[in-house]
């Protein structure tokens, strides 16, 4: 999980650790990228990255546009997504929604609107990236990252 | 003509969004006063008076403002506003204005063109005085025309917006500093920073960033936004951009989040109520 939010980041990652699930996951926090280069040969392969940007912080969207530079291509065939929060409340906009789609765009992303502040949507929201991160880490059978990437970018185009 | 609109600079406006009146017609504005000022006199007497003890005499008078308006597809601004004279002295003594409020609607065409006919499309609501008074002349026009009130918020992006686009103006004297308040959020107890810009130093900035002029791109205030923040983290080390943008203040008018406003150059009323009739209308749609 990539984000400037260490609270929000904090929460949903003990949101995803509650859920019921049959293999072991490993989540690593961080604030931004790259990540120190010291412990790369300690490193787990990383399945998924979530980057988190929160509308009423234009600075959160820069933190994350900065550390997309330093992301491997190979990462943009279905194991990169995006998770918007603060969409809830219009007035407290920082950031202009058409940055936002363009970032999916270009980067070939989904991008899931979450109001992480809210229990029920962290809850909803750590479900649906565990289910990708099955699909990412190769554990269902027939589903490739890529093609369920492709799958939600169609389906968010409707 | 700058000196009939002059009484609306310099003052606190709260703003509002008002979806179309029914069956409202500038031809009975003397009739509306009286309907309203009768129905202010009945709240008083239901003990929702606004002040206890004082006895008030409160006129009423609605008023048509031709000069405000956009395109001749917009109606013209409507003023209200209550004065009062204490009972007491009651010829002698002098009409204390005591509230204020106007509808208008300046290149409002999106909203009006797409209206059935009996409604009248003054989106905008701009009410200077007691809240209460605005609670009790708003209650009046909702039941009389079924329309809906709403207070209308300005976001942080659309307030850089304003300061971009106040900032490319001319201003015929030495303009007042460029003010930006920001609240920092998270914190145990409020923190508001303010950030104050040397008037040329801002127009010199957006003159750089601006390509064409009269035309303002979401780009080109990004990075005018962009650069005051670098500027600032430079000296401070602090990151403007992860905190909110709730007031800005130019020499053309000052606004804030809560949505209030206050206009300082009669050159520019005009043009910042073009861009106040559109938040308003994005609220209604």
């Amino acid at each position: 999980l990539v984000g400037s939010d260490e609270g929000l980041q904090q929460k949903l990652a003990e949101a995803i650790l509650r859920e019921k699930k049959d293999f072991k996951i490993s989540i690593h926090l961080a604030t931004s990228l790259p990540l120190p280069s010291e412990r790369d040969h300690l490193r787990p392969r990383i399945d998924l990255i979530a980057f988190m940007i929160d509308i009423k912080s234009k600075y959160s969207l820069k933190n994350v546009e900065a550390s997309l530079a330093h992301v491997d291509a190979s990462f943009f065939l279905g194991k990169v997504c995006f998770l918007v929060t603060g969409v809830g409340r219009v007035n407290y906009c920082s950031v202009e929604m058409n940055a936002i789609w363009k970032l999916g765009e270009v980067y070939c992303s989904p991008v899931l609107f979450c109001e992480l502040e809210l229990e029920g949507i962290r809850v909803a929201t750590a479900q649906r990236l565990l289910r990708m991160l099955q699909i990412c880490a190769g554990h269902i059978p027939g589903v490739s990252a890529l093609s369920f990437g492709s799958l939600m970018r169609n389906s968010a185009d409707d | 003509d700058p000196q009939r609109t002059a009484f609306l600079l310099r003052k606190q406006w709260t703003l509002y969004s008002v979806t179309p009146l029914y069956r409202f017609s500038d031809a009975r504005l003397r009739d509306y006063a009286r309907l309203l000022s009768a129905f202010i006199a009945a709240e008083k007497q239901k003990g929702l008076a606004v002040e206890v003890g004082v006895e008030l005499d409160i006129k009423v008078s609605v008023s048509s403002l031709p000069d405000l308006k956009g395109s001749d597809q917009d109606q013209a601004a409507i003023l209200v506003q209550l004065s009062s004279r204490s009972a007491a002295s009651s010829k002698n003594s002098e009409e204390k204005l005591i509230w204020s409020g106007w509808f208008c609607c300046v290149s409002g065409d999106d909203l009006s063109e797409n209206v059935p006919e009996d409604f009248t499309c003054l989106p905008l609501f701009l009410a200077n005085g007691g809240e209460s008074y605005t609670s009790i002349v708003g209650s009046w026009f909702q039941k009389t025309f079924d329309c809906c009130f709403r207070r209308l918020a300005i976001s942080p992006l659309n307030l850089s917006w304003m300061a971009a686009m106040w900032t490319g103006c001319k201003v015929d004297k030495t303009a007042s500093a460029m003010e930006l308040v920001f609240s920092v959020p998270c914190l145990p107890q409020p923190l508001n920073i303010s950030y104050a810009i040397h008037p040329e130093d801002a127009k010199a900035l957006w003159d750089t960033v601006q390509k064409t002029p009269g035309e303002i791109t979401q780009e080109e205030v990004d990075v005018f936004m962009d650069c005051l923040y670098s500027h600032f983290h430079r000296h401070f080390k602090i990151h403007l951009s992860a905190t909110k943008l709730v007031k800005v203040s130019t020499a053309i008018a000052s606004a804030h989040c809560d949505g209030i406003i206050k206009f300082l150059q009669s050159q520019y009323l005009t043009g910042v109520l073009m861009l106040l009739t559109e938040l308003a209308i994005s609220q209604i749609q």
